[in-house]
């Protein structure tokens, strides 16, 4: 198999301070192939969101951490780059959306000055040329009058709108790789199948792959090539999104799957995970889930599952299935 | 939409809503010179029955909120009638509003801005029994401490603050509080979108438990259509401040009449990967209520448009069993 773009290897994250060591991101393994779509999906608080900022390392200082692990993009460990070639890299061989456009975008500055200015750090462009190009890049992720709104304010768009400038200003470099931190999550449903259509469109016609955080299963069926399952700061399964669907073998992946509500099939009772997730702070030593879990037994509590090769591809945490 | 077919109802509706309007105004300049209305909620008409779930499923700004608030009395109508039991508690004010208002709680999105982080869970529960002078403080704690393990909490957590739970956790206190007055009707107005799936999922199982254990109603208001679909026994569907289409559940799912309802069944990505129905993306966003479209509601996004739609607004009509919808296609 070819090299993948991105291969992440036993990634640790943690917040560190006086009272306390939470473990956000404790120990995973995660490829993207080029061109490919991994869904990363997890309840709040499993590490996702945690996971897309350490690629990037944009992880909130002072306490978050990277302590440990790889990150190989492309032949390069970003974990051992300087700042400033790291700075080379964001926004131009990798870039982010974020869940919510109004707290991303600058709310003082011009649309178009908003995407040109990543044309003129890393491009080199001048102001003129990088606003015609903000002008090209709005039309071609289908804003109407884009030669009117690079001249408008954040606050003068809808959601739909603004989610649809900042992919412009995300794929304006034409990005190997897009990190989607749950773009969808703050829009309506027509809206949301609009902006899934055009993330569809630009890895299509740009082959970029896209890492796509999500907590929504529909938005993975519809979307994902490869899928990764969270819990507690680490991955309990992965495997390709064909598969998660038909047959998925994670206790915790199976559990997600029967307590959402279906918008074409009754369903008298809901399953329903007992309990909650376990405070980062202080994790159990054995398996994670088992405290949550129908088929855990006594030797769960007491050690951790490896992650195993359970079908070819199909990577489950559990020595019970 | 202004005369509603389903007027024809028969007493025994525990909630009748009759052309109910809402008209925010815009004000403008020093004065503060009403120049326009923003009409958030613009003729809807629904009945509810006795210990029945109906569900309002819509986009934001549909109005959606707006006429849950209306029906618990947050918000006073432009126009239009609310009758409960029998009594229009719209026009109602002082004493007997008091007394109906008991009987409609409400239960709301966010578990995290609801609860009063100051009081412990304990005195959020018994406020409305003790400031309805229903029970003595000491008999009203007694009734939370109970309400708590109704709703599958710890009697001990009494003394708890909200800081101290989950948000489903918080969310379990909020239908407490909101059952302490043993209500008939409960709106819930995104009470679930706020969770996580799986908590999302107890919460959804505690709702449908309550109801047959206490002969709730609720109004259930969400943006998610499969969690409706799951709780409800009818579904409306709310379009710019307009109901578009409303009819028992399966039917309403199964065959949609409005475009709006197709579009947006149609719209919601569902977790599998089976070959799905054509997807009709709708293009364009929701007019400004402010500035609503003349004639239908929905004809600047409708695929299916016709000259007549920019024109007339289409009348709600029963067009199989149960099943309203308002659009010139039928």
């Amino acid at each position: 198999m070819a090299e993948p773009l991105l291969a992440i290897r036993d990634l640790k994250t943690y917040f560190i301070s006086r009272e306390a060591e939470v473990r956000a991101v404790d120990g995973i393994d995660i490829d993207v192939a080029q061109g490919q779509v991994v869904c990363i999906v997890g309840e709040s608080g499993c590490g996702k969101s945690m996971t897309s900022l350490s690629i990037v390392r944009l992880v909130p200082r002072p306490h978050g951490k990277i302590v440990a692990g790889e990150v190989i993009f492309n032949g390069t460990d970003l974990l051992k780059l300087s700042e400033s070639q790291m700075a080379d890299i964001r926004g131009n061989e990798i870039s982010m959306i974020f869940q919510e456009p109004m707290t991303a975008l600058n709310p003082v500055m011009q649309i178009g000055r908003q995407i040109s200015e990543v044309l003129v750090r890393h491009r080199g462009m001048t102001k003129k040329q990088a606003l015609e190009k903000a002008v090209e890049m709005l039309r071609f992720v289908g804003v109407p009058r884009a030669n009117e709104i690079v001249y408008e304010y954040p606050h003068q768009l809808s959601g739909g709108l603004r989610q649809r400038v900042m992919i412009a200003m995300a794929m304006v470099c034409n990005p190997k790789l897009l990190i989607a931190d749950e773009p969808t999550t703050a829009l309506d449903v027509t809206i949301q199948a609009q902006v899934l259509e055009l993330m569809k469109k630009m890895r299509e016609e740009t082959g970029t792959s896209i890492i796509l955080i999500t907590h929504d299963l529909g938005v993975v069926a519809d979307m994902a090539d490869h899928v990764v399952v969270m819990y507690a700061g680490q991955v309990v399964e992965s495997v390709d999104a064909d598969t998660i669907f038909e047959n998925p073998m994670h206790p915790y992946t199976r559990a997600l799957m029967d307590s959402i509500p279906s918008i074409d099939e009754e369903k008298d009772v809901l399953y329903s995970i007992p309990g909650t997730v376990p405070s980062a702070a202080h994790f159990p030593k054995g398996c994670r889930f088992a405290e949550r879990c129908p088929l855990a037994v006594e030797s769960c509590f007491e050690e951790m599952p490896e992650l195993r090769e359970l079908a070819p591809g199909h990577l489950v945490r559990c020595d019970r299935v | 939409m202004s005369i509603n077919a389903e007027q024809l109802s028969s007493s025994n509706n525990l909630l009748e809503v009759q052309d109910l309007k809402k008209y925010f105004p815009i004000t403008a300049g020093f004065f503060r010179r009403t120049v326009g209305h923003v009409k958030a909620v613009d003729g809807v008409s629904f009945t509810m029955k006795a210990g029945e779930t109906l569900g309002i499923v819509g986009e934001s700004g549909c109005g959606k909120s707006t006429t849950g608030r209306m029906v618990v009395n947050l918000t006073t109508p432009t126009s239009g009638k609310i009758i409960f039991d029998g009594k229009d508690i719209s026009t109602h004010s002082g004493r007997s509003l008091r007394e109906s208002r008991r009987k409609i709680q409400m239960v709301f999105q966010d578990p995290y801005a609801s609860l009063n982080p100051q009081m412990s869970i304990g005195e959020a529960v018994a406020e409305p029994l003790i400031v309805n002078h229903m029970l003595s403080k000491k008999q009203a704690f007694d009734r939370a401490a109970q309400l708590l393990e109704t709703v599958g909490l710890r009697a001990r957590d009494l003394s708890r603050h909200p800081h101290e739970f989950s948000g489903g956790q918080r969310q379990r206190v909020g239908i407490a509080r909101a059952l302490a007055l043993n209500p008939k009707l409960i709106v819930a107005d995104e009470a679930v979108s706020a969770l996580d799936v799986s908590i999302q999922s107890q919460i959804l199982n505690l709702l449908a438990d309550l109801r047959g254990r206490f002969n709730l109603s609720y109004l259930f208001i969400s943006h998610n259509l499969a969690v409706v679909r799951h709780i409800s026994d009818r579904v409306g569907v709310m379009y710019l401040g307009h109901m578009v289409e409303i009819g028992p559940k399966i039917s309403l799912y199964n065959h949609p009449l409005h475009p709006y309802t197709q579009a947006l069944l149609s719209a919601a990505p569902e977790p599998r990967r089976v070959k799905r129905r054509e997807r009709t993306v709708l293009q364009g966003d929701v007019p400004s209520p402010a500035n609503p479209p003349k004639g239908c509601p929905f004809h600047t996004r409708c695929p299916m448009v016709m000259d007549v739609c920019r024109e007339q607004e289409p009348k709600m009509r029963e067009l199989l069993p149960g099943h309203f919808a308002a659009c010139h296609l039928h």
